[in-house]
């Protein structure tokens, strides 16, 4: 058997700090929250710092069922310090709702390994394991307040959804397994890039279903229903968990797999259409979700439609199929991670019981009352409409040209509409922090090890706009 | 496919079937005179000598009694129920060896229907599992609290301790490394009983197998003082008396199984050898049927036995057990079987 | 007539039909225990096929422990009367029925267009079915998932028991 061990070890040490000490530990230490906490957060340190430094090992493990290093290991880093960060904002979140259960960690945790599974997979069977692994502990995690009627109803719309829309994935991979009798990425991409497949119409139906599978999980036109109502009803640790390395997860399995199925320049028909289709979603996505952000009151729904509309940008990278295409979405994805989290944990630092204090009428003059949330806020805000000296920009750059390169310019004109639009409601909520009055007392906030997530974001917000090459240096090590 | 074996085929069903449901009918009849005798009473003694032709006037006075349904019961599901479980019960007949083979007229015969099954055991797991949908069907569709309890007690449990049970031939599997019930006994030749190596997976066994039959101590779906009669209460003549049969016949199946998981099957330690029959005789198939058929009443025996000396369980002891006991020690024995293989087959 | 196409018409019968009465009983019942009737027709075909493991695996899990727990629910909640569903026809439905029709012609031009026929089965067809060959597989070149879905239970399984759970703290 074919076992790198080195390469491995981000995907075995976390199963086996997860599946093997830490449900030992969470069975047998009463009072425990701390130190599972503790734990989570240092496995998920451990499982970053292995990728980093397996980073530059690439090849293939398991008989060829993973991938190791490169943008896989980018990935497992992403999906790590996302979810040390969600882990540190949601302590003191779970704390002031009276809900802190050990479980939430190893649930998080277990989320990340499914996602480390699909930035993984090279072949079907890993990536729908690792899809199941991630979505299965979102579902929980939307309704971990399970006396509130939202998130109860959050959870179970995601999970009916969700496992609709697996199915959909599942019949995809079934035909395209009997067309290409293959299930490994290498040899699916030979076949089709040959046409040799003796069911042509197999593949391509099974494609389109894989399309819609993977379309759900980020939220693309059709598709997103779910997305604000899952959003605003979880714990708003959840959905700016979910929203982020959720939806880079779900790219990160994207990639590859289109890359496989939709090689450019390939013999099968259907490559072109397919192409078209995902274009028209991704301009669709943008729109619906930008517009529908602005008729939003509520500050959890519409930064929910802003991630409807931001999977409508990153999917122009799929579009285009190129490698610069791709490196956009790996940069856009990073920055995205970064301003979107911020903008959720400064909702969950304000956010009061029993979903109070969520309307945008509640963010009225806080800049008053939290001059740094306030200012932070903005960051972000500045930074998802894509404003020149922040990440978002940048990121968007890199997709709008990538998308014109491959042809699409018809593409990133929209794209630059819906940008538009989207300064709208962005802007509206700081120009309603910073020239309204507060309305009532400003209440006292207490952020914890919040701040320090904060801290991070804001951080990597303004670097990546600064310094955007830190990160492309690093995608020559991809291809 | 020829004639003759199709016959051979369709002659060894209705022995089997045939001879599954005397045995069946006999079995009430043992468990009241076991019974009797445990208790110091005399038993049905009036019908037979002995009383042994009791169990044919149960089955007539079953079949001329009148078919009560209730009225508010979903009458499709009330007659469905019984024909599951005695449907269930018998397939599981089907893939049980009751010895080698006899070669009779130049035809090889197997002693069973289909004795050389790979998945044999699978099967056998997966017909156990089904069979709580005649017990469920029987108490949801008579729209009676108690049956609905009953069924519902036995869905619990029976789910519960398939776990356990499944787990517990694990180690039987891992031994033999087959699923095919032949070569399992013919793994055990000799004296090899897996009695021997496995003792706690056949005690696990044994156990669980008490509760998947509904049997006391685990008898909570039909607890007679709370429950009148469990998911049977609402039927009554010969539905109820197919219901009643499938139950014995369950105990029988399971009893086979056990034999040949854990007691060698139809192996007869030395005897053959020593007088000189050949294989495929039938001195010797008889031999083996004789002694297969031995081993089972005896455990049929015992399952009685522990009927009429062990109390009730009460319900969360009842799960205690199967969960939180009989589970993890049927993991251990995998485990433990697997360090024992490790060390002493290789 | 070869003995396994009877078989195997007579299964894929039973396996609409059964199907067919899934969707159409309006008893929550009469519905599931139409959907185990449909799982033996599945299994049966899995057998004309010789996928021996996939076939009772198929009853044991799909018949003997989903389906039972499905039934179970069912009369814990014991629905009662059932109310037949008004089921307008709405835009929702009329869409379904159209994108089924069209996967339905997509079938339907598939296998014209490469009518397959009785082909002779495969003579891997015995080897790769069996028991044996699955669990080698597994423990080989598929260990890597095989061992991934063990987490994903693990996690199934903690998040039913944090939803399930009467008091958390």
């Amino acid at each position: 058997m074919g076992i790198d061990l080195f390469g491995s070890l981000p995907l075995v040490v976390i199963w086996l700090a997860l599946g093997g000490v830490g449900i030992v530990i969470q069975a047998f230490v009463r009072d425990n929250t701390r130190l599972v906490f503790g734990y989570y957060i240092s496995t998920l340190i451990a499982t970053g710092v292995l990728a980093a430094l397996t980073f530059g090992h690439t090849g293939l493990t398991f008989d060829g069922m993973v991938t190791m290093g490169g943008s896989g290991a980018f990935f497992d880093i992403l999906f790590c310090v996302t979810g040390i960060l969600t882990m540190l904002a949601a302590r003191p979140y779970l704390q002031r709702e009276d809900s802190e259960i050990d479980e939430f960690y190893t649930l998080l945790v277990s989320a990340v390994s499914g996602m480390m599974l699909m930035a993984h997979a090279n072949n079907l069977v890993v990536l729908f394991v690792g899809v199941e692994l991630m979505s299965i502990s979102f579902y929980v995690m939307a309704g971990f307040f399970r006396k509130s009627i939202r998130s109860i109803e959050a959870a179970l719309k995601y999970f009916l959804l969700g496992a609709f829309a697996t199915g959909f994935l599942v019949y995809g991979m079934a035909l395209v397994y009997g067309s290409t009798n293959a299930l490994d990425y290498a040899t699916i991409t030979s076949v089709v890039r040959a046409g040799t497949t003796p069911f042509p119409m197999l593949l391509a139906a099974g494609v389109t279903l894989m399309a819609v599978g993977l379309c759900f999980k980020i939220a693309a036109f059709p598709f997103h229903q779910w997305a604000p109502d899952v959003y605003q009803g979880s714990p708003t640790v959840v959905s700016a968990f979910m929203s982020t390395a959720g939806k880079a997860a779900a790219f990160s399995a994207f990639i590859p797999a289109f890359t496989m199925l939709m090689p450019v320049g390939a013999g099968a028909s259907y490559v072109m259409n397919m192409q078209l289709a995902l274009a028209v979603i991704a301009a669709v996505t943008m729109l619906v979700g930008n517009i529908s952000a602005v008729a939003q009151s509520n500050v959890k729904r519409m930064l929910a439609f802003s991630s409807v509309a931001h999977a409508g940008y990153l999917l122009m990278g799929i579009v285009s199929g190129t490698a610069a295409g791709h490196q956009a979405i790996v940069f856009y994805l990073t920055a995205y991670t970064f301003m979107q989290l911020g903008a959720f944990v400064i909702v969950s630092i304000l956010e009061r019981e029993n979903d109070g204090h969520l309307e945008f009428s509640d963010y009225a003059g806080l800049s008053k009352t939290h001059p740094v949330l306030a200012f932070l806020m903005a960051m972000f805000m500045f930074s998802l409409a894509g404003i020149p000296p922040f990440a978002g920009f940048f990121g968007k750059y890199m997709l709008f040209i990538a998308a014109i390169d491959s042809g699409f310019t018809w593409l990133t004109i929209i794209a630059v509409v819906s940008s538009v639009i989207s300064v709208y409601f962005y802007l509206g909520l700081v120009v309603k922090m910073y020239f309204s009055d507060p309305v009532g007392e400003g209440h006292a906030t207490n952020p914890g090890t919040a701040a320090l997530t904060l801290g991070v974001a804001a951080a990597f917000t303004v670097l990546l706009g600064v310094l955007p090459s830190v990160l492309q240096s690093m995608f020559t090590a991809f291809h | 496919m020829e004639w003759t074996k199709l016959l051979i085929w369709v002659a060894k069903g209705a022995i089997l079937v045939n001879a599954m449901l005397v045995s069946a009918a006999y079995m009430v009849l043992a468990e009241r005179k076991i019974a009797a005798w445990m208790q110091n009473r005399v038993g049905p003694n009036r019908v037979g000598p002995w009383g042994l032709f009791q169990s044919f006037a149960d089955v007539i006075k079953l079949n001329l009694k009148e078919d009560i349904v209730p009225a508010a019961a979903h009458y499709q599901f009330h007659a469905l129920a019984p024909i599951i479980a005695i449907g269930v019960a018998i397939t599981l007949y089907a893939v049980i060896p009751f010895g080698d083979y006899v070669i009779i007229g130049g035809h090889t015969i197997q002693l069973g229907m289909a004795p050389n099954m790979n998945i044999a055991l699978l099967v056998i797991l997966a017909m156990t599992s089904v069979a709580v949908y005649g017990i469920t069907l029987a108490g949801w569709s008579s729209n009676s609290k108690y049956s609905l309890l009953g069924g519902l007690r036995s869905a619990a449990q029976m789910i519960s301790y398939e776990l356990s049970m499944g787990l517990s031939v694990v180690g039987v599997l891992m031994l033999s490394s087959s699923l095919n019930l032949s070569t399992i006994i013919r793994s055990q030749a000799d004296l090899q009983w897996n009695l021997f190596y496995q003792p706690i997976g056949f005690l696990l066994f044994f156990i669980s197998s008490l509760a998947e039959l509904n049997r006391a101590p685990f008898d909570l779906p039909e607890a007679e003082p709370e429950l009148v009669g469990g998911y049977h209460t609402e039927y009554t003549g010969m539905k109820f008396g197919t219901l009643y049969l499938a139950e014995y016949a369950n105990i029988l199946s399971a009893s086979a199984l056990m034999t040949a998981l854990f007691l060698g099957g139809w192996d007869v330690p030395f005897l053959p050898k020593l007088l000189g029959l050949q294989p495929g005789s039938i001195e010797l198939a008889l031999l083996q049927v004789g002694s297969f058929l031995t081993k089972s009443f005896a455990l049929v025996f015992v399952v009685i036995w522990v009927r009429w000396s062990l109390p009730r369980f009460r319900y969360d002891q009842l799960m205690t057990l199967g969960w939180k006991i009989l589970l993890p020690i049927a993991m251990a024995n995998i485990a433990l079987t697997g360090i024992g293989i490790l060390l002493f087959k290789h | 007539m070869d003995m396994h196409v009877l078989l195997f018409a007579l299964f894929a019968v039973g396996a609409v039909a059964s199907a067919v009465l899934t969707v159409t009983r309006r008893n929550p019942v009469a519905s599931a225990m139409s959907l185990v009737a449909h799982f033996f027709m599945l299994s049966g075909l899995y057998l004309t096929l010789e996928a021996q493991f996939v076939a009772a695996v198929q009853v044991l899990v799909y018949a003997g422990a989903i389906m039972v727990l499905v039934v179970f629910v069912v009369m814990l909640l014991n629905l009662g009367n059932e109310h037949r569903l008004q089921e307008r026809s709405s835009l929702r439905s009329v869409m379904g029925t159209l994108i089924a029709a069209l996967f339905a012609v997509q079938v339907i031009i598939t296998l014209l267009a490469h009518p397959t026929g009785m082909n002779a089965m495969s003579p891997q067809a015995l080897t790769i079915g069996t028991t044996e060959s699955i669990g080698q597989t597994l423990f080989t070149t598929y260990l890597f998932p095989f061992e991934a879905v063990s987490l994903l239970l693990l996690a199934a399984l903690i998040g039913s028991v944090i939803l399930a759970k009467r008091h958390v703290k």
